[in-house]
């Protein structure tokens, strides 16, 4: 039996940096690890002490691609130790914002990372020169996105306007109206990106995930609702054969366990021990009753109203939510009235409290505690690419296999490919060295 | 030829090299005028240098990065920093006020993880920077203008004045007069738009300290209007809490206690 090591120094195309290594003995995997040699930042420490105030700007900062949802878990945890509730107004805008991050996220995913490995490029912006209009449209869709954020956030990268309570200014009508004409044109394009996507050539690989992603009783969900577990399994779900739990239960239900083949944390289903899955594909099937009416016929018509199990076609299903988040934008948009006031305004307490939401990548669980006057005493941030790692390894395994008989460097390719499928944020996964401190 | 281009990353969180992509409308033409020759976020095509041109994003913070930072410099005939961390170490630099030994004891509890230095240290601390381009995260527009010089062979044009002045230019209420809130924007250097006051707060200073920054005027203004001296040293502490001008206010108000955790509202 001939021996192989693949070694991916770079992982390329993903966020932050971290490499693969596959050790093999004819088709058999011997050893898989998903390395992360991104330094640890060390948030959850750095929080201790400072004003809660402070906490949104400085979460953002764990990652720059998805700074909206490190903000949003952070004032949905901490407004839930204050007891401040949010208006009806600023929980729509809240879900404005969310939407422009989804697309900006999504939008760069689609097009500029994920598309060229079923095209056969090395990037985005090689792919150009052959598929010109798809890459315009794909950064066109993109802009829009990085407009709305702007406009309600102040800028596009770590937002300024997000607050404990609300926000800081509500946008004056006429900035956000003049965004509607192009996200109409917004919704078209995404609804190509759909079909093209779906055109793509999909490898014959399946798993069975027990996907996990936020489910609410009436809309699609990114701000709230418990967490939904669903196990894979045949005929129609969206979410009904769901198991239910509230997010404070998140804690006792999940935990990151050390694995023998890997020094990385993996987050794993309490009493099963199993890997589970988060992102896009979860989302989608747990939910698509409750996407935008276009979303949710071509969810239906690519099959997500089913089980699929297959990760490739991630980027199908994060294509959906593209014209979801598109579709939903233009409603919130045609009906906006600024939150008056723009935020609630609270006591300090001491107390704790926690909360969930859906990063582009998937589900992102923050917890806080504070005292009486006001300052962070402990935090604890799980983001949804440490949950997913013990899912990718798990993956890859079974992956391996089907591309055994490729050369190193073919294969080495292939791996890499499926890590790209869930869009692994590894700037922000560094954050597990921190949750283990604070298990310690 | 066209000049090479590559970029690398050390402890950050991607947002500054995101900004590069995010260029939507400049991003083909950026493509087509350089040899992206090192760019692992965007393209999966990786060559070895040298380099015309580095682009660095993220602080130094483990032994191995020292190491890495050198022979990227090695590599570059021009190495530009990109954004707070590079530049002045980051959010993550707040350790440098922390206890080491209780930080690396707390979380080091499994010894196999790789090492970190007790500092998060800006790039410019370990080899020679060309040019700093700030902001937490930069702007697009000023990395734009960097790229464009540097294709003109001229030096790139950033401002170094106050956010005042352009808070002033957009026509904004200053915060800070009219209704006492706490704002940095007098001892923060432009480039983000001055825009945390035109949504109704105080800036937070991603940008750094301004050129001849007035900072013991304006922590004495602060304090005057009743924020105590540790919030003031803590507000300072932030992105470009290290940055020489900031640090040394900061220390001097918090007086000793130059644990974060200690420093009180």
């Amino acid at each position: 039996m001939t021996e192989r090591t693949i070694q991916v120094e770079i992982l390329t195309r993903v966020e932050g940096e971290g490499g693969l290594l596959l050790k093999l003995r004819g088709s058999d995997v011997e050893r898989i690890e998903l390395r992360i040699y991104e330094p640890p930042r060390f948030f959850e420490a750095l929080l201790r002490g400072r004003p809660l105030e402070d906490v949104p700007d400085i979460t953002a900062r764990i990652c720059g691609i998805c700074p909206v949802a490190y903000q949003m878990s952070s004032v949905h945890a901490l407004e839930q130790a204050l007891g401040v509730a949010v208006s009806p107004e600023v929980r729509r805008l809240r879900r404005l914002l969310y939407c422009g991050e989804w697309i900006e996220s999504h939008a760069l995913h689609v097009y500029l990372l994920n598309a060229p490995d079923f095209l056969g490029f090395d990037s985005g912006l090689d792919m150009a020169s052959r598929y010109p209009e798809e890459v315009s449209r794909g950064l066109r869709m993109k802009k829009h996105g990085n407009q709305l954020i702007e406009a309600l956030g102040g800028r596009s990268i770590h937002p300024i306007n997000v607050a404990v309570g609300g926000f800081y200014r509500s946008p004056r009508r006429d900035e956000l109206e003049r965004l509607i004409p192009d996200f109409r044109w917004c919704v078209d394009a995404a609804i190509e990106t759909v079909r093209w996507t779906a055109s793509f050539d999909f490898p014959d690989f399946s798993r069975d995930y027990q996907m996990v992603s936020l489910i609410h009783d009436t809309e699609y969900p990114m701000n709230e609702g418990d967490v939904g577990v669903l196990e894979a399994g045949p005929g129609p779900d969206g979410g009904r054969g769901a198991e239910r739990i509230p997010v404070a239960e998140y804690e006792r239900q999940f935990r990151e366990d050390h694995v023998a083949h890997s020094t990385a944390l993996h987050s794993v289903r309490v009493g099963t021990g199993r890997p589970y899955l988060v992102g896009p594909l979860a989302r989608v099937q747990l939910n698509w009753e409750h996407l935008s009416p276009t979303a949710r016929e071509l969810a239906r018509e690519f099959g997500f109203d089913r089980t699929c199990g297959n990760p490739f076609r991630t980027i199908v299903a994060r294509s959906i939510e593209l014209v979801h988040a598109y579709e939903e934008a233009l409603e919130i948009l045609g009906s906006y009235e600024p939150a008056r006031p723009a935020r609630n305004t609270y006591a300090y307490r001491a107390g704790a409290g926690c909360a969930a939401t859906e990063a582009p990548r998937g589900l992102l669980f923050h917890r806080y505690t504070v005292d009486e006057g006001g300052r962070v005493r402990e935090a604890r941030i799980v983001p949804p690419t440490s949950q997913n790692q013990g899912q990718i390894e798990a993956d890859l395994r079974a992956w391996v296999p089907h591309v055994a008989t490729a050369d190193d460097a073919t294969l080495a390719r292939q791996c890499e490919n499926l890590v790209r499928c869930y869009d692994p944020c590894i700037s922000c996964s560094t954050h597990f060295l921190n949750v283990r401190v604070e298990r310690a | 030829m066209k000049p090479k281009l590559a970029v690398f990353k050390f402890a950050s969180c991607d947002g500054c090299q995101l900004s590069l992509l995010d260029a939507e409308d400049h991003l083909l033409a950026v493509a087509g005028a350089l040899d992206i020759a090192f760019f692992p976020e965007a393209t999966s095509r990786m060559r070895a240098g040298p380099y015309d041109v580095a682009l660095v994003e993220g602080s130094i913070t483990t032994a191995h990065d020292a190491e890495r930072i050198r022979a990227v410099r090695r590599d570059a005939k021009c190495l530009i920093t990109i954004g707070a961390c590079a530049t002045a170490g980051g959010i993550q630099s707040l350790k440098n006020w922390a206890d080491h030994t209780d930080f690396i004891r707390a979380v080091y509890a499994t010894p196999e993880y790789i090492a970190t230095l007790a500092t998060s240290t800006p790039i410019a601390d370990h080899v020679h920077v060309d040019f700093e381009l700030r902001g937490c995260p930069i702007n697009q527009y000023q990395l734009i203008e960097v790229i464009q010089s540097l294709l003109a062979g001229r030096r790139p044009r950033t401002p170094s004045h106050s956010v005042c002045i352009d808070c002033k230019r957009r026509g904004t209420v200053c915060v800070l007069v009219a209704r006492g809130e706490p704002c940095l924007g007098p001892v923060t250097q432009a480039g983000c738009g001055a825009i945390c006051p035109a949504y109704d707060r105080g800036c937070y200073a991603c940008f750094g300290p301004a050129a001849q920054a007035n900072l013991a005027g304006l922590t004495a203004r602060l304090a005057s209007d009743g924020m105590r001296p540790g919030r003031i040293a803590q507000s300072l502490r932030t992105f470009n809490g290290y940055a020489p001008a900031f640090r040394e206010e900061s220390d001097r108000l918090a007086d000793g206690r130059d644990r974060v955790d200690e420093v009180r509202r």
